[in-house]
């Protein structure tokens, strides 16, 4: 490349944003009309538009024979709302997401909340939250996260959103929410007050804490709530922390992944979304497809021992940009319970990582992947 | 009363005095280790010193029919003791008072625990290498030991900064580790480099500032801020066996 005159980031970036705009006008209306739906619906709604997300992907997928048709839902996720009066920032950006969910159109059937709505799991941080998030259009179900829990051991968040563990149906698939942070008790042998329990489990590299599980009740739970279902079932799972065994330091990890996975093992197709890790992270193991969630409020660094090979890598965050690797996103629901995960990436380019690219191990529809991965 | 004492409060109180958050063996011009070493506890036992008098720490210094008044090494913490109380009761009690009196004495281990830390090299394989009349003429087990938990304790200190927001003076409740994890993307190494986004060559410590003025929103720290400096030997820590690359992006 030529050397040229110094450019930050952002003059790069609004050139190339200018190029596909450019792009965009030089395509003819039949070309148009494949572009997705969802990620027009994004692109619109922030003003963006690239045509590398302008792939034909949901046409292709629209055609596929099967027992009904694809739906699309929402997800905001980890937004860590201290009170208003001490940190407006997170709460601003849950606010975004919640303009976003509410700009897409058609609307998604419902929005799936990813748990870690709060930070220190106060009364006044939760109401926050449940106070925003009822300015969405549409229903929301709601996950719960660590950082919820471990004040009052979940009583007020239960108050406000009922029990963490449920199960629905919706569009002829079978939706599972689990709570997968059940800690064993490292806190009363030493003496920790509710806020001490509190910031030990807050601190994600806090090692005086235990690991996440899903646990002997939730499991047996799950086994009896997915007892009628046949093999063939659409089955999607919500889980605070990815169900399989990443990085146990930073709990990108459960504990009894392996005996969850195990109960999930006799269906063709499950699908488990994930929030706690605030990135892109895509995972299959089997039958399993993993997909993570975006957080409103900050990226966590990928772990340093490795990711799953099917990952594709978010752009490393520009510190900058206050909400760089920040996000929401959309789930397209296929008959087959699997689905299309797409990461609305704020002042970035929408990723999709479809289901194809899953189930063929990768060989199709890889992403574009980022120019800046992790050092 | 016997001639323990002494001995027994030695021991005890060297965690008492020489405990306290310090760099003390960052400072100065490189001395020989050992004196670094032997000067480093303060043990001043138990005499209040009216008297001229070298007696032991044990005996009535200033005569009193109701005991002995001892005195802890930090010149405070101080209790009355009958006549002929054993010496390890005296110890327990001045450190269980001088304990109460710093619930935070166990910051080390606490933050070890807490955070974990990379281990600073330990330099066994110059244990015993004599060369008389050098600075490192001669080196010890201690010394070594003595390096390698100076050199830890700063790193701790500087993790206890990095996971604090009060300790960074936020004014908006967030801290280092709520981004960077372990100081995990943090990438040290790769300073001094052109940072793009500012249009000029940064130091680590320029990134710190950064990071201080804008997601943290804090004061930013003087480069010779004890906060500053131990932050910047935490990450390094952190990134112990990297490759030193700077410029890199
Ligand atoms: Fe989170
Ligand atoms: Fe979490």
């Amino acid at each position: 490349m030529p050397r040229g005159p110094f450019k930050s980031v952002e003059t790069k970036y609004m050139e190339e944003r200018e190029a596909a705009l450019t792009a965009l006008g030089r395509l003819d209306r039949r070309a148009f009309l494949k572009v997705s739906l969802a990620t027009a619906g994004v692109v619109a709604a922030q003003g963006i538009v690239n045509p590398q997300s302008f792939q034909p992907i949901r046409v292709a997928s629209a055609a596929e024979a099967g027992k009904g048709e694809p739906f699309r839902i929402a997800y905001i996720s980890d937004s860590h709302l201290y009170d208003r009066t001490i940190n407006d920032r997170f709460v601003n950006s849950l606010m975004r997401a919640v303009d976003d969910v509410n700009a897409m159109s058609p609307a998604p059937d419902f929005v799936l909340y990813g748990g870690d709505l709060a930070q220190l799991g106060q009364a006044r941080e939760l109401d926050l939250g449940a106070q925003i998030l009822k300015n969405l259009k549409v229903p929301v179900r709601m996950m719960v996260g660590e950082h919820d829990w471990y004040l009052d051991m979940g009583e007020k968040w239960r108050d406000l959103f009922g029990p963490p563990t449920y199960s629905f149906d919706h569009k002829g698939v079978h939706f599972v929410v689990l709570n997968s942070v059940v800690e064993k008790d490292f806190w009363t042998a030493r003496k920790l007050t509710p806020m001490q329990r509190m910031k030990t489990v807050a601190g994600l590299d806090n090692g005086m804490q235990s690991s996440f599980t899903v646990g002997d009740e939730q499991r047996a739970w799950l086994k009896k709530d997915l007892e009628k279902l046949a093999p063939t079932a659409p089955l999607v799972v919500f889980s605070h922390s990815p169900l399989y065994k990443l990085y146990k330091p930073w709990n990108f990890w459960t504990d009894d992944a392996d005996e969850v996975q195990a109960i999930l093992k006799r269906f063709k197709n499950v699908t488990v979304i994930h929030g706690h890790t605030h990135q892109m992270l895509t995972n299959r193991i089997g039958n399993i497809h993993f997909h993570g969630m975006l957080s409103t409020a900050w990226p966590w660094p990928y772990a340093p021992q490795g990711l799953p090979e099917l990952t594709v890598q978010m752009s490393r965050p520009d510190p900058f940009d206050p909400q760089d690797g920040c996000g929401d996103g959309q789930i397209t629901v296929h008959p087959d319970g699997l689905v299309d995960k797409l990461y609305n990436l704020w002042n970035r380019n929408p990723v999709n990582v479809e289901r194809s690219y899953l189930a063929s191990k990768g060989t199709r529809n890889k992403p574009a992947a980022s120019t800046l991965t992790r050092y | 009363m016997n001639t323990r004492l002494p001995f027994a409060l030695l021991a005890v109180l060297a965690a008492a005095c020489g405990g306290a958050l310090s760099e003390s063996a960052s400072s100065g011009t490189p001395e020989r280790p050992t004196q670094t070493s032997a000067t480093n506890p303060g043990v001043v036992p138990t005499s209040t010193a009216t008297s001229g008098n070298p007696a032991p720490p044990s005996a009535p210094n200033a005569p009193n029919a109701e005991g002995v008044d001892v005195l802890l090494c930090d010149g405070k913490t101080k209790a009355n003791f009958a006549t002929g109380t054993p010496g390890n009761q005296i110890a327990s009690a001045l450190m269980n008072e001088w304990l109460r009196k710093n619930p935070d004495a166990h910051w080390e281990s606490n933050e070890r625990a807490s955070h974990g830390l990379q281990p600073a090299s330990d330099n066994k394989e110059l244990v015993g290498k004599a060369s008389p009349g050098q600075t490192y003429g001669h080196i010890s087990e201690q010394d070594v030991a003595l390096w390698k938990i100076e050199t830890e304790r700063l790193a701790l200190a500087g993790s206890r900064v990095f996971h604090s927001a009060d300790e960074l003076g936020s004014t908006v409740a967030v801290s280092c580790d709520m981004c960077h994890p372990h100081a995990e993307n943090t990438h040290p190494e790769t300073y001094p480099k052109f940072q793009a986004q500012l249009g000029r060559v940064v130091l680590l410590r320029d990134m710190i500032n950064w990071c201080m003025q804008h997601p943290v929103r804090a004061e930013p720290l003087s480069a010779d801020d004890p906060r500053m400096r131990a932050m910047e030997a935490y990450i390094y820590a952190q990134r112990r066996g990297k490759t030193l690359e700077y410029g890199k992006h």
